[in-house]
């Protein structure tokens, strides 16, 4: 009996030892969930933030940078304090503000870091950088927020923002992560593709503590990060501001539009607000007062408002019954008020007056031989089709559908086709004298200032366009803007057609916008009015110059400012002479466009 | 004198051999901890562990040369003397031992201090092979369990006053021993039910499910059997008495201090607490567990190296072990430890007086205990205990009282020749 006890005890020794081994053998070799836990233990994922690209207007002038911003950051179980008054004194704050900075950390975590002073000045983090050796503990997170050195074009250059939960769910290439910035509007949001850059990841080591114990695997694993590329804008910078000074305090939209180029020039919404005020820390308070503002500063008026035409139309109708053969420059209508109201002008009229004198009878008969082509012996069927070939060529204006510029949110106005009739008046019920509005840029039309700007270059160009846009090289290169904007589009006018058109435009100011004449340089213009319901009507007027060899094309929406040949031609004259001369000589109608006081 | 020379050719060198591969494994180990690719620091820089358990490497090369230059019978002759002495020390460290984490471990001048429960193992060992020599001295009389039990609790008492439970608990090893010499085999199998009731009871958390098992089993005994009135007694008492002491365990357990009753807690349910109570046990799983079939290969370890793991140079080293050399560094570890045992069991079995027999089993019983309990404890087997790895852990008092607890045996076997036979 005795004999087996020395048995016994190796038995057991082996025993241990063998438990000791198939348990160690589980936990090391089939169980593969200790790895993951130790590798998320040690090793973390820092995601390396590109600098997003800068913006810069046409010039060259800058026009959005990322500003970095230093806020000391506290480790409250590794600061100590020391002298409190000196500290105090070190850092600029009080004891006060000191006191409940680091209480606050203490209370978020002791062993992680948060803000102690934010927002530091560059100033002051120069300053306080040769202290901070002294404290451990305390050390400066740099982070960078969109900046803008003259507060102009918000509403083109938009902003960044948090990514939205439904922005996480859409990004399907997985790029973003919560917390990460993107453009919300603007060139911003259009671009970021190209402004955000590639992220970098790095994988570190660190210690039970959080601290950094130097890369993992020696950076096998990390990649670098791609800063943005940098957009040159299309925006004439001082344009820019000197139509913002223009418009402040009113309400509409100014359209300023390289013709050869369709490079947007200038591109003003007002109300407008300083881009600085929507980013950093301040962003989500910002944002809520403008949105709540009633007067609407966040709406981007230029592609996002929608009025009729108004007179302005009656261009494109000659145009088209140019090319159709139904009009001649002789052709001759009388001024016959008993179908539409006009004013007071010579009687008859040719085409050449028609414009000049914006003569509403003369469309309304003009446009009836556009629609009632006799081609059906019914009037209703001869009228429907009528419309929709009409339509056809309006829709080659750019008109009836977004032009897609580099903008989201772009409307796209609307030129009704007999299927918007039949639905009202029901299929057959109607016929020209329903929609004789149409001939005078009225009824059922609604189109943006950003359309109108381009239907003014149009008319310079004699007939083609290039989609508006407002970036014109991208880190550079202009071969990189997207192809869509370096293409041609015919309107389908001949060049020759114009001639007449520019001339009468010429003309016509003397009649409509005496204000906006000047003397050395001859602007082509149109006005118009967009009826208003709800209040005195938008003056709205467009025009290019010089008429000989256009290098501005311009739409001026200004809400409830009557009739187009004050306030807005006005403010497109004077844009087109700062744009040219890059100087103002008739600081006059600078002040009476400033006082604003153009009803009266 | 002849016998009492070093005798190089008797010195048993697989004991040997496997102790300095011990102590060299974990000496590198010791260095893989407090590694740091960023302050690169030699394993022999002094101001690091690795480069301090060098020094102890060297001291304890010092005390093995004493050891084996001395007379064999100094051992046996002043057993008894060096208990005394050791007990003494005991009995003054409460008093004049530095407090840390509210226990008194240690005792000393200045920077030199030494861990007398560390020391008293082997005095202890020694005590009882002296007092046990004597052929009369049978364990199943009442009257010599009485003298063993109470040489083997004297020592213990004292360090429950540190108070020190993982080390006391090492000195109920020696039970090992006292199996080996004789203590009846009822003991054993009465004690490993207790064991086994004490766990089920702490790990099923109904204790009616146990108690409906326990009168079944009773029941169905009494209705096989001979139905006398004494035998139905009997089996309703300790049946009653089983059920009672079930349910006494979770009021004993609600009484210990909480930091021993979350160590209860967190064997039978690792993941109750991760980051609190069972941080330790977590992170050391996840640290061996992360070490594979090979390692992340030597110094590439990032748990124990960052910290995740605490206390790993000394309790936890085995941590670092699994995690850079994985299982198989594992595996010849163990089968070192496993080696050492088994050399250690031939060896006591072929000594010719009791003594050296007895002492031999008492190493035996220590160097297993450490060695099961410790990296069962790394691995989630066994409740948290501080006690370190034998020859791996760092730290002085450790690593000298295991060599002398082991090199005073390799000194008896090797003079075992000279020994008059006395053996029972």
């Amino acid at each position: 009996m005795r004999d087996q006890r020395p048995a016994i005890i190796l038995l057991f020794i082996f025993l241990v030892s063998g438990v000791l081994l198939v348990k160690l053998f589980a936990i090391q070799v089939l169980d593969d969930s200790f790895l993951k836990r130790a590798e998320s233990n040690a090793i973390q994922r820092v995601v390396d933030h590109p600098y997003r690209g800068l913006v810069y207007d046409r010039t060259g002038k800058l026009m959005v940078f990322n500003n970095p911003i230093f806020d000391l950051m506290v480790v409250p179980r590794e600061f100590n304090v020391g002298d409190t008054a000196r500290f105090c004194e070190l850092f600029r704050i009080s004891k006060e503000e000191l006191i409940e900075g680091y209480n606050a950390a203490k209370s978020y975590s002791k062993v992680k870091p948060s803000p102690l002073i934010k927002q530091l000045s560059t100033k002051d983090f120069a300053r306080i950088q040769d202290f901070l050796v002294d404290y451990p503990g305390l050390f400066i997170l740099t982070r960078s927020v969109r900046s803008y050195p003259t507060p102009t074009a918000a509403h083109a250059l938009g902003y960044i923002g948090e990514i939205s939960a439904g922005q996480l769910e859409r990004d399907t290439a997985g790029y973003y992560s919560q917390g990460d910035y993107t453009g919300l509007s603007g060139l911003e949001k259009y671009y970021e593709k190209e402004l955000r850059g590639q992220k970098g990841v790095k994988y570190k080591m660190v210690n039970v503590r959080g601290v950094d114990k130097g890369p993992f695997k020696e950076g096998e694993y990390d990649t670098i990060s791609i800063a943005g590329k940098n957009l040159t804008s299309t925006i004439d910078l001082d344009l820019q501001r000197y139509g913002e000074l223009l418009m402040n305090g009113k309400t509409g939209s100014v359209v300023a539009i390289e013709p050869k180029t369709g490079e947007i020039l200038a591109m003003i919404s007002a109300p407008f607000y300083d881009p600085n005020q929507l980013t950093g820390a301040e962003f989500g308070k910002t944002y809520r007062k403008l949105n709540n503002d009633g007067s609407k500063p966040l709406f981007n008026r230029p592609i996002m408002a929608t009025y009729p035409p108004g007179s302005i139309f009656k261009i494109v109708q000659s145009l088209i019954g140019l090319q159709e053969g139904i009009l001649t420059p002789n052709s001759t209508f009388s001024c016959n008020r008993s179908l539409v109201a006009c004013h007071n002008h010579p009687n008859p009229v040719n085409l050449f007056g028609a414009i000049r004198n914006s003569c509403n009878p003369y469309y309304h008969q003009a446009f009836r031989q556009i629609i009632n082509r006799e081609v059906s012996s019914n009037t209703f069927k001869d009228t429907e089709i009528g419309l929709n070939a009409w339509r056809e060529k309006v829709l080659k204006f750019g008109l009836g559908a977004p032009l897609g510029m580099d903008m989201n949110g772009e409307k796209g106005g609307d030129i009704p086709s007999s299927k918007l009739y039949d639905r009202i008046y029901g299929a057959g019920h109607w016929k020209y004298s329903t929609i004789y509005s149409l001939s005078i840029g009225q009824g059922e039309m609604q189109v943006t200032p950003l359309q109108m700007a381009n239907l003014a270059a149009i008319f310079a160009n004699k007939g083609y366009y290039f989609t508006p846009h407002l970036v014109k090289a991208i880190d550079g290169d202009p071969k990189k803007i997207p192809a869509k904007f370096q293409e041609k589009h015919s309107v389908g006018i001949d060049a020759r057609h114009f001639d007449l058109i520019q001339d009468a435009m010429a003309e016509a100011l003397y009649g409509t916008a005496n204000r906006a004449v000047m003397k050395d340089l001859v602007i082509a213009g149109k006005t118009g009015t967009a009826q208003n319901p709800h209040g005195e009507d938008h003056s709205v007027f467009i025009a290019f110059a010089p008429k000989e060899n256009p290098k501005i094309a311009i739409a001026v929406y200004v809400e409830n400012a009557g009739w187009g040949g004050r306030a807005a031609a006005s403010t497109a004259s004077l844009m087109i002479e700062k744009y040219i001369r890059r100087t103002i000589s008739r600081p006059e109608l600078q002040e009476y466009v400033l006082a604003g006081n153009f009803i009266n | 004198m002849k016998e009492s020379g070093v005798q190089i050719n008797r010195v048993d060198w697989i004991a040997v051999s496997i102790y300095f591969a011990l102590v060299m494994i974990g000496w590198f180990n010791i260095y893989a901890v407090v590694y740091d690719s960023q302050v690169e620091k030699s394993i022999f820089d002094l101001s690091i562990s690795s480069g301090k358990q060098l020094v102890w490497i060297g001291t304890a090369i010092g005390l093995i040369t004493l050891i084996m230059v001395a007379d064999y019978r100094f051992f046996e002759n002043l057993s008894l003397v060096i208990y005394l002495i050791f007990l003494g020390i005991l009995l003054v460290t409460p008093i004049f031992g530095k407090e840390v984490n509210g226990q008194i471990l240690s005792i000393g001048v200045g920077e030199f201090r030494i861990q007398p429960g560390e020391f008293a193992k082997f005095a202890t060992a020694l005590a009882l092979a002296k007092v046990m020599e004597r052929p009369t001295f049978d364990l199943s009389k009442r009257n010599y369990q009485f003298i063993a039990f109470g040489v083997l609790l004297v020592p213990v008492a004292l360090i429950l006053l540190q108070p020190d439970t993982g080390t006391a608990m090492v000195y109920f090893s020696l039970l090992i021993m006292f199996y080996r010499e004789g203590l009846p085999q009822w003991y054993y199998v009465l004690g490993l039910g207790a064991v086994s009731i004490t766990l089920l009871a702490l790990g099923v958390d109904n204790n009616l499910y146990l108690a409906a098992i326990i009168i079944l089993v009773i029941g169905g005994l009494i209705y096989h059997g001979k139905k006398s009135w004494q035998r139905i007694l009997a089996f309703s008492l300790i049946g009653i008495g089983l059920i009672a002491y079930i349910y006494s365990i979770d009021f004993v357990v609600s009484k210990l201090p909480p930091h021993q009753q979350n160590r209860i807690m967190v064997l039978f349910n690792p993941d109750i607490d991760p980051l609190g109570v069972g941080w330790n046990v977590t992170q050391s799983k996840i640290a061996i567990g992360s070490g594979g079939l090979l390692g992340k290969g030597y110094l590439e370890g990032t748990q124990t190296k960052f910290d995740f793991v605490p206390e790993q140079d000394t309790d936890f080293i085995f941590c670092t072990l699994g995690e850079e050399f994985g299982w198989l560094g594992s595996f010849v570890v163990i089968s070192l430890f496993a080696g050492l045992l088994y050399r250690l069991v031939i060896m006591a079995e072929r000594q010719k007086t009791r003594f050296s027999r007895i002492y031999g089993y008492g190493v035996v019983s220590i160097l297993l205990f450490h060695f099961m309990v410790n990296i069962a404890m790394t691995i989630g087997l066994f409740p948290v205990v501080g006690i370190p790895l034998p020859f791996f852990s760092y730290g002085g008092s450790s690593l000298w009282s295991f060599t002398v607890l082991l090199f005073i045996f390799i000194k008896l076997d090797s003079s075992r020749a000279s020994q008059l036979g006395r053996i029972s």
